[in-house]
Order: C-alpha cells, then sequence, then structure tokens
C-alpha cells in the first residue's frame, strides 16, 4: 500500500447533456505506483487526455473517486486542489505552454515563485535543475531560441523542479524526431524516475513504448487492454 | 506573493509592443485630460484675477453681476448703507471699467481701469518702479507689466496718453499676482479720477469692498446687505460664481468637458483593446499556470497589477507631458493661459482608475474562464 501512488476507481467523466452527452472516461479504474513509469496508450479521441486531466486535479469526473497518496482529491476545495497540483504534481503539457516573455531559468522557476519562494532563490534552483537536463548555460535566452527538444527538457525541468511526486506527461514526443523523442525519454527513465516518484505518460507513439515499465491501452473511454504488466500491479 | 507579481510584471514589461501601447494610450489620454482641464482651470484663475487682485475679504455688488469685468453700478447711498452695518471694520468703493486710450503714436487701445478708493488705495498693487503715492499726482495712473504690458508700447514713468480727452501719465509701474484673461492692459488710479474720466451713471460705484471686524460678522453683513437688495460675496464665493458663469453660461465649460471626455474615451478604448489583446495573446500561458497552480484570487492580483502598474505609469507619462508642454508654452507664448492644480491631476487620477478597472475587468473576465484542461486539450 504504501507503494501505490495513484488509485482511480470507476472514473466517468462525460462532456454535453441531453442528446450531445459524449462519454469520455467509461467506469475507468487503475493504479499508478511510486517508482514506475506508466503509459496509457490508445487513439486519438479515446479519452487519455481526459482521464489524465481527471487524476491529475484539472478535470472534475461525474463519478468516481482518485486517490492520490491515499488523499480523495476530489473532496478537497478548489484552493486545496490547486495546491495540490502545486506541491503533488508536475506536468509537461504537449505543447509545452512555456513563457516567451521570460527567461529559460525564470521559465523553470515558475512552480517555486508560485509556492510563494523568494525570486533570486527559485531562479538559483531553477538553475540547478536546468543543470540536470543539461541546459544551464542557456538559462537567459527566452525559450524561443531553444530547439523544440531543448524547449522539452526545459518543459520537464520545470515539472520536477518542486519534487512532485506525481509527474504527468501528455503526449512527450509528439513534436519531436523519433531520436530525440527516445533520447528525452531514455533522460526522464535514468534521471528523473525515482522510487518516490510516478510518472503516467499519454501518448500514442510505440516508438517510446520500450521506455514503460507497464502500459494500458484506452479506447472509447475505456481501459481495453493491458498491453505490459497488469491493471492493478503492486 | 511579491514573486507572482513580479512574474506578471515581467509577462508585461517583456512583451515591449503591447506594453507601449498601453503606456501610449494612457498617456495620451492623461495628456489630453490634464491639458483640457489645466487650461480651463487656467481661463477660470484668471477670470478672477480683479477679486484675487484686489484681494478685498467682501464684494458687495449688483446680485445680476456675474463677473468682476461687467459690473453693474451700484448707486453710492449703499456704501454709506454698508458702513453703518454692524460688524464692517471698514467699507469702500471700487471702480472697475473699460475705455479706450490714445497712446503716443496715434493708437487707440482698450485697457481695464482700476479706480482704487482715494482714502485708502484699498486693493493697491505691489509697485516696484515709482512710488504709490504718486497715485494722487495730477493725471497719474499706475501700469501694471504683464503680458499685456507692450501693448501699451512699453511705458515709462512719464509716458503720458489720453483717456477720454483727459491727459494721462504714468507714475508707476506695478506688479500683480495674476493677469487678466481678456489680453487688455490694466490701468490703476483713483477712485475719483476713475470716475472723472470714465464718466457713467451719475452717483454709481462699481463695487463696495468691505472689511469685516471678525470672520464672524460676514454671515450678518451679507444678511443686512441682500435686506438692502444687493449681494455681498466673500472671496472665494464670488470666484464661485464666476466660475460658474463659465461653466454654465459661456459653453467654454461644455466644450472641454466633451473634449474631456473623448480624451478619456480615446485611452480607455487604446488601453483596454490593448490589454484584451494582451490577454487574448497569453491565454494559454494563463491556462497553464492554473494547470501548475496558481489559484484564481492570485490571477486577479496579477492582472490588476498589469493594469494597475501600465495605468500609473502612463498616468505619470501624461502628467509630465502635459506639464513639460505648459511649462515651455508659458515661456514662449504670452498669455498662454492653463494651470495644473490638484483636482484636475485628480480628475486625470480617477480616470485612469476607470481605465485600469475597466480594462482589468475585461481581462479578468476572460481569463477567470479559461479552464486548465483546455491546454491539455490542446
Amino acid at each position: 500500500m504504501a507503494n501505490l501512488a495513484v488509485r482511480a476507481s470507476e472514473l466517468v467523466k462525460w462532456f454535453g447533456e441531453g442528446e450531445a452527452r459524449t462519454y469520455a472516461v467509461r467506469k475507468v479504474s487503475f493504479e499508478a505506483n511510486f517508482g514506475e513509469m506508466l503509459y496509457i496508450v490508445g487513439p486519438s479521441g479515446s479519452g487519455k487526455t481526459t482521464l489524465l486531466s481527471v487524476i491529475s486535479g484539472i478535470l472534475r469526473p461525474n463519478s468516481g473517486t482518485v486517490r492520490v497518496e491515499d488523499k480523495e482529491i476530489w473532496s478537497l476545495t478548489d484552493d486545496e486542489i490547486a495546491d495540490f497540483r502545486l506541491n503533488t504534481v508536475g506536468f509537461v503539457f504537449q505543447d509545452f505552454h512555456l513563457f516567451p516573455r521570460l527567461t529559460t531559468a525564470e521559465n523553470v522557476a515558475i512552480p517555486l515563485i508560485l509556492k510563494r519562494r523568494n525570486w533570486n532563490e527559485s531562479i538559483k534552483e531553477a538553475m540547478e535543475y536546468l543543470e540536470i537536463v543539461g541546459l544551464k548555460e542557456r538559462a537567459h535566452l527566452p525559450p524561443v531560441k531553444l530547439s523544440t527538444g531543448e524547449q522539452q527538457r526545459v518543459a520537464i525541468a520545470r515539472a520536477i523542479v518542486s519534487h512532485p511526486d506525481l509527474l504527468i506527461l501528455d503526449e512527450p514526443t509528439a513534436s519531436l524526431d523519433g531520436d530525440t523523442g527516445r533520447r528525452i525519454l531514455d533522460f526522464v527513465k535514468k534521471n528523473i524516475l525515482n522510487e518516490n516518484r510516478c510518472i503516467i505518460i499519454v501518448t500514442h507513439d510505440s516508438r517510446i513504448f520500450e521506455y514503460s515499465d507497464r502500459m494500458m491501452k484506452m479506447e472509447d473511454g475505456k481501459i481495453t487492454e493491458v498491453l505490459k504488466g497488469d491493471l492493478n500491479e503492486k | 506573493m511579491i514573486g507572482i507579481l513580479k512574474l506578471g510584471y515581467k509577462l508585461l514589461v517583456n512583451d515591449k509592443a503591447k506594453f507601449l501601447a498601453l503606456l501610449v494610450g494612457t498617456a495620451f489620454a492623461v495628456f489630453l485630460m490634464v491639458q483640457m482641464t489645466s487650461i480651463f482651470a487656467g481661463v477660470l484663475q484668471k477670470s478672477s484675477s480683479t477679486v484675487i487682485n484686489i484681494g478685498a475679504k467682501i464684494w458687495v455688488m449688483d446680485p445680476g453681476v456675474q463677473t468682476p469685468v461687467y459690473s453693474i453700478p451700484l448707486p453710492d447711498y449703499v456704501l454709506d448703507g454698508v458702513r453703518s452695518i454692524e460688524g464692517v471694520k471698514y467699507a469702500v468703493p471700487l471702480y472697475s471699467g473699460g475705455a479706450l486710450v490714445k497712446l503716443q503714436s496715434g493708437v487707440y487701445q482698450s485697457v481695464t481701469v482700476i479706480g482704487l478708493d482715494d482714502a485708502s488705495l484699498f486693493g493697491r498693487p505691489e509697485v516696484f518702479e515709482g512710488q504709490i503715492e504718486d497715485i494722487y499726482g495730477e493725471n497719474a495712473f499706475v501700469v501694471v507689466h504683464d503680458q499685456e504690458f507692450q501693448k501699451l508700447e512699453n511705458p515709462k514713468i512719464g509716458t503720458t496718453f489720453e483717456l477720454n480727452d483727459h491727459r494721462g501719465v504714468i507714475v508707476g509701474i506695478a506688479k500683480v499676482t495674476i493677469s487678466g484673461l481678456f489680453g487688455i492692459p490694466t490701468l490703476y488710479t483713483t477712485y475719483n479720477r476713475a470716475i472723472q474720466y470714465i464718466p457713467s451713471t451719475r452717483y454709481t460705484i462699481s463695487y463696495i469692498l468691505v472689511e469685516p471686524k471678525s470672520k464672524n460678522d460676514t454671515a450678518h453683513i451679507k444678511e443686512e446687505v441682500e435686506r438692502m437688495g444687493y449681494e455681498a460675496l466673500t472671496a472665494d464665493e464670488f470666484m464661485k460664481k464666476i466660475t460658474r458663469f463659465y461653466i454654465f453660461q459661456t459653453g467654454i465649460g461644455t466644450n472641454i468637458l466633451i473634449m474631456t471626455v473623448i480624451s478619456f474615451l480615446v485611452g480607455l478604448s487604446i488601453s483596454a483593446q490593448t490589454f484584451y489583446t494582451f490577454i487574448l495573446e497569453n491565454l494559454e500561458k494563463f491556462g497553464a499556470l492554473k494547470a501548475i497552480g496558481i489559484k484564481g484570487r492570485e490571477l486577479i492580483y496579477v492582472i490588476l497589477f498589469q493594469t494597475t502598474f501600465a495605468s500609473l505609469t502612463g498616468y505619470g507619462l501624461g502628467v509630465g507631458l502635459s506639464s513639460l508642454l505648459i511649462t515651455i508654452a508659458m515661456l514662449r507664448v504670452p498669455n498662454y493661459t492653463a494651470k495644473i492644480n490638484y483636482l484636475n491631476l485628480g480628475l486625470g487620477f480617477i480616470m485612469v482608475l476607470i481605465i485600469a478597472g475597466i480594462s482589468s475587468y475585461i481581462g479578468i473576465r476572460k481569463v477567470i474562464k479559461i479552464e486548465p484542461f483546455d491546454i491539455f486539450r490542446g
């Protein structure tokens, strides 16, 4: 039980009402553990991103529960959920969503600044994480001056700078070529994943499947297949 | 929280084009608003120049008088009546009227003639060349050295002119606190010489200037004068009456108000639209901040800070620009009338706050609605 990071039970999420109602997630249950990279794969429109949003405290489900570190997140208030996302979850968005008007170091420091940490201390700590992702020498540049692969690493540095227990990567290789994508995932597996962190990745890029510890396939809002490992592996 | 606001500051300021547009919009609006209202304040101040320069505490006049320039003569027995009111320390007559003088070159020039009480010379200007006592000399006049002075062909002591077929001679050159509004030179002489040289209806007085024994007597004096069918106003009340006249009965006030409102709308539209564009362009980024964990109210603080910072910087630039222009104009343009006071600065500030408020409202409304899920969904 101490190894369990996320437990999703009977999750249901729909959009629209009446005849226009569309089910994005249909009674999905699964568990994710610390120290593993869990992949959720499937075709576009299968509900992967919706499921990811529900378990990371971004999108409220219509029914079902999500327990992260044994805490039921959807019983929290809006402010508590914001704190949960800030303190427990690290996000790497598909389009990175880096701030072009800030330097790379300032981009990485954002979660620390939101945690009300001192500006200079936050930048200093961000520099350490830029060193981890190999971009310390580019810290003063705006993200637009970096290559796509470098921007991806900046996004990863931003996601891990606040020491999140749960790291969420949404289509992390969608805008990268095959080699760069593999290098990034290799880097994440070797340097970012540890026994106190759970990484959940949504992707449909089969070139990076090899880095997963477990892999679930979603279709039409349901987990239809476990491609690697078990659904509730301990 | 300072770090979060600094983040907002950097997001705003580093977007140089938008920030510049915001500053230009606000500064331009403030510049126009302050300029318009300053010109109006200058007009109002100059329109009260006689009241300010004479310095009497209470003015007695016909109730129909709107400005000191157009006096309605009072019967001279009113002076005796006022002097007999309890609480009056002293009361003196004042002549104020217009005349044409023929200069040595043969040119005719309009002037304002102020006739001071012969006994006390109450309301006399500060003479810096010659002696005020020389005003009792034959045909003596004291000329005010202001922007209009050169219209009298830069007279010196001893310069003569003609006024209603009377000879006049300059015996002193004086300065006053404020020059008049209409660009006409001012001559001071004694009351008796003024009514002798510029005859009006017999036994009449332009104004009666009153000094009360104490401030508490003012109300009683006003009541008694009103009972006589005339009006007694303190200097402040008289200036307010003049202000009301220029605002409501000349059209100047309405036109200035329209220009000020247009300036406000121009500033509002530029600033609000630019800020809205800024928000739209950064909407995804604000959504990403929400996903990362910024709270709704912190996002509101960021936007309020951004609009307030841009507006106040624009306000400072606008006021600075306006002050600079007015200063240069005053140095270069004779008779330029403008005055920056706390009222027009305050008015500009309030309007800038409204601009900031509306811009913030538009931005906050948009940002609050963005869902972090939209960022995930792409």
